[in-house]
């Protein structure tokens, strides 16, 4: 075995002392706060290549070392790390993306005065997502689970002075903290459930291996349920997704690593990570399936008429975490992980891009821009490489991963086929009409005096462009070796040709009619302006999604709870007034009787006395 | 002849006791002490002459009380003089520097 394997804790080790020493350096150290963050997740990119290479070289068995932390009677519970082929992958991919993004905030956050502050919440989240990729059971997977929410939390609210970015803050926070809910409650069952309480991935895979039978039907439905409904949470699918189109108040930068390549993928990769129990019940894994096809066209129409530029590619990160459930729902691991990976390169390259187009103009809103590409050529590029991967065009990665989902669900179950198919379209359309309202066209006034960003945040996005459009030939139709390297099972190939065929073909139409209406405006857009359909209102506003919870959950909890002030203010409130007063006046009653006067003094311990006498006397004569 | 001696003590005793408690001037507070003071004496002396154990021993403790007695005069006098001068009156119900 690998020396670089045994010592694999490390990895997550690098960002935490770079966090440590930056939270301890204070806010004066700017640019050793970029170069210790930045070196931070270096070194664990390092070290989780190395840990790839060999893995890919060698494919050795997967490693697991784990120590006792507690032990209760005759329970112990152990926690440690496990590499596998999926953990190598992620952890690659997780601290690739945060130093990309450590090295692109140099220029976007340079500034800011609490730069060294993000880089902290950055290294501290780096910390947080690689242990729990790298955790060998459910427990300390849950309290990253937990960290890496909390990191979140404080990025959107990163600029907390705006009260938008506040309540962004805060209803990331809340509604995620619905699905993990979902998630403790799966794993105290798995706990109650499993033998001798095991909660270690390798255990779970040995129970839930189909025929062992320790856990019936039943409970294996409602534990992979639960999981699930942390996934939901966690990874923005319908219905817990309204937090994530908000939580782009974010720094960029954070919204390509947080909320687009990462921390949301960690729904995706917990249901991978513990895919045996969902194998295990097919109901579970038909929930999972509809309710990421559904979330993926929902998000997709969502996307079709926003006017922020980053909250389009926050639906469609949504649209695409459905794909990815989608794939895992269909059985196919190795379509949502792959899509997992190419989604993170693509996604992280377009926010990246979307951000240096904001550092430019100043303007989140789409409708303002335009004209773009002669001034910025670098992010004009390297934006379009994103936008044709995310279309599904090939030979850029997001086709092949796409076209291995389409591929599944063709073969397994038509309708949602034929859902993926039309979110393909309207991923085409929505990302023609982004591109041709930010890039082409006459220069507005905003992005008049535009120019393009430095090459620390340029760099970035080209190397990404790379990735996006070359790392989707790891899996091909006629080519599985990824999915075979991966689920270490038979080598899988589905080819369609249909599948092929139709995802390049609805891929071309979206681009296409995208371009006769925003390019060649075919479609009068002033008119479309002057009046809106209902339907473009509704779309605008998310299916009225927010207003539904608001109306639903937000005002009937807000009446109870002012119920409950007044209860608490009046009734419990009065009784401790009345508690009180009670006592000053018994004590200010008692208080008159020290006068002073001696004379006053000798009565009192006089009629004492006699009391006591009479006491001790009358009690001769009671019966 | 034992509870006419001890009659007799017992109210002398609650005089002293009602002067020393409700009495304004301090001289007559002081008096009414002395007077509590002899009851007891009276008592011991009762007890040493007609009690279940005659013994001179109680003629003798009465002595020292009314030795110690008579230091206790000297030293209440003194005391109320020196508060005589400061606050310029006798009567009891304006001490009331314990308050505070």
């Amino acid at each position: 075995m690998d020396k670089w394997t045994q010592t694999a804790w490390l990895i997550p080790l690098f960002p935490l002392t770079a966090f440590l020493i930056l939270t301890a350096l204070g806010r004066s150290y700017r640019r050793a706060g970029v170069i210790i963050g930045s070196l931070g997740s270096l070194g664990a990119f390092a070290y989780s290549l190395f840990i790839l290479v060999d893995r890919l070289a060698n494919s050795p068995l997967d490693y697991n070392k784990s120590f006792e932390w507690l032990a209760i009677g005759s329970y112990s519970l152990r926690i440690g790390f496990e590499i596998t082929n999926l953990t190598s992958l992620m952890l690659s991919v997780v601290a690739f993306i945060s130093f990309l993004v450590q090295l692109y905030s140099a220029g976007y956050m340079k500034n800011d005065e609490r730069i060294t502050v993000f880089y902290g919440y950055v290294s501290l989240f780096t910390f947080s997502m690689l242990g729990l990729v790298l955790s060998d059971n459910l427990l300390s997977l849950y309290i990253f689970w937990e960290l890496v929410g909390v990191c979140s939390f404080l990025l959107i609210g990163f600029w907390f002075t705006l009260p938008k970015a506040r309540a962004a803050a805060k209803k990331a926070f809340i509604v995620t903290r619905i699905g993990d809910v979902g998630l403790l409650l799966a794993i105290l069952l798995l706990f109650w459930y499993m033998p001798e309480h095991a909660l270690d991935f390798t255990t779970i895979q040995s129970v839930f291996d189909g025929q062992s039978g320790a856990i019936t039907n039943g409970i294996t439905t409602l534990i992979a349920l639960l999981i699930f409904v942390g996934a939901i949470g966690k990874s923005g699918q319908f219905p817990l997704h309204v937090w994530l189109p908000d939580a782009m108040e974010g720094p960029t930068p954070i919204s390509a690593l947080i909320h687009a390549a990462t921390m949301v993928a960690a729904g995706v990769f917990l249901i991978a990570r513990t895919f045996d129990i969902f194998q295990d019940s097919a109901a579970a894994m038909e929930t999972i399936a509809y309710v990421g096809g559904f979330t993926a066209i929902f998000a997709a129409t969502v996307a079709l008429a926003q006017n922020d530029l980053k909250r389009i590619l926050a639906y469609s990160t949504v649209s695409q975490l459905g794909y990815m459930m989608m794939a895992l729902g269909l059985g196919s691991l190795t379509g949502g992980i792959f899509h997992l990976i190419t989604h993170a390169f693509f996604k992280a390259l377009l926010f990246l891009g979307a951000g240096s187009v904001i550092h430019a103009v100043h303007t989140q809103n789409i409708n303002e821009m335009g004209g773009l590409s002669s001034k910025m050529r670098v992010t004009t590029w390297t934006f379009a490489i994103g936008a044709l991967a995310l279309s599904g065009i090939p030979p850029f990665s997001g086709f092949w991963s796409k076209d291995v989902i389409l591929a599944v669900a063709w073969d397994t179950n038509p309708l949602l086929f034929v859902i993926g198919l039309a979110t393909a379209f309207i991923t085409a359309l929505y990302m023609s009409r982004l591109f041709i309202l930010v890039f082409r066209g006459r220069p507005s006034a905003a992005s008049a005096g535009a120019n393009e960003s430095p090459a620390v945040m340029t760099l970035p996005l080209i190397v990404l462009a790379v990735f996006a459009a070359a790392s989707g030939f790891i899996e091909t139709p006629w080519n599985g070796w990824f999915g075979k390297w991966l689920t270490d099972g038979p080598e899988e190939v589905h080819a369609s040709g249909v599948a092929i065929v139709g995802s390049v073909a609805v891929g071309l139409l979206g681009l296409y009619i995208g371009w006769l209406v925003y390019g060649k405006k075919r479609l009068s857009l002033a008119a479309r302006q002057e009046k809106k359909p209902w339907f473009v209102n509704m779309l605008e506003r998310g299916w009225y999604i927010d207003e539904l919870y608001i109306a639903l959950f937000v005002k009937p909890l807000k009446l109870l709870s002012s119920m409950l002030l007044a209860f608490d203010t009046h009734v419990v409130g009065g009784v401790v007034r009345f508690a009180g007063a009670a006592v000053s006046t018994a004590g200010r009653t008692a208080a008159r009787l020290q006068n002073g006067q001696a004379q006053t003094y000798g009565l009192a311990a006089i009629i004492g006395f006699v009391i006591i006498v009479v006491a001790i006397v009358g009690r001769r004569f009671l019966p | 002849m034992l509870p006419s001696y001890l009659t007799m003590a017992a109210i002398l005793f609650c005089i002293g006791l009602y002067g020393a408690l409700v009495k304004r001037n301090a001289v007559v507070v002081l008096l009414s002490l002395e007077l509590m003071l002899n009851a007891v004496n009276l008592n011991l002396i009762a007890f040493s002459k007609y009690g279940v154990v005659p013994s001179l021993t109680g003629q003798i403790f009465s002595l020292f009380t009314i030795t110690v007695a008579a230091a206790e005069a000297a030293i209440g006098v003194a005391i109320l003089i020196a508060l005589f001068r400061m606050r310029g009156t006798v009567n009891v119900d304006e001490f009331d520097k314990m308050r505070r």
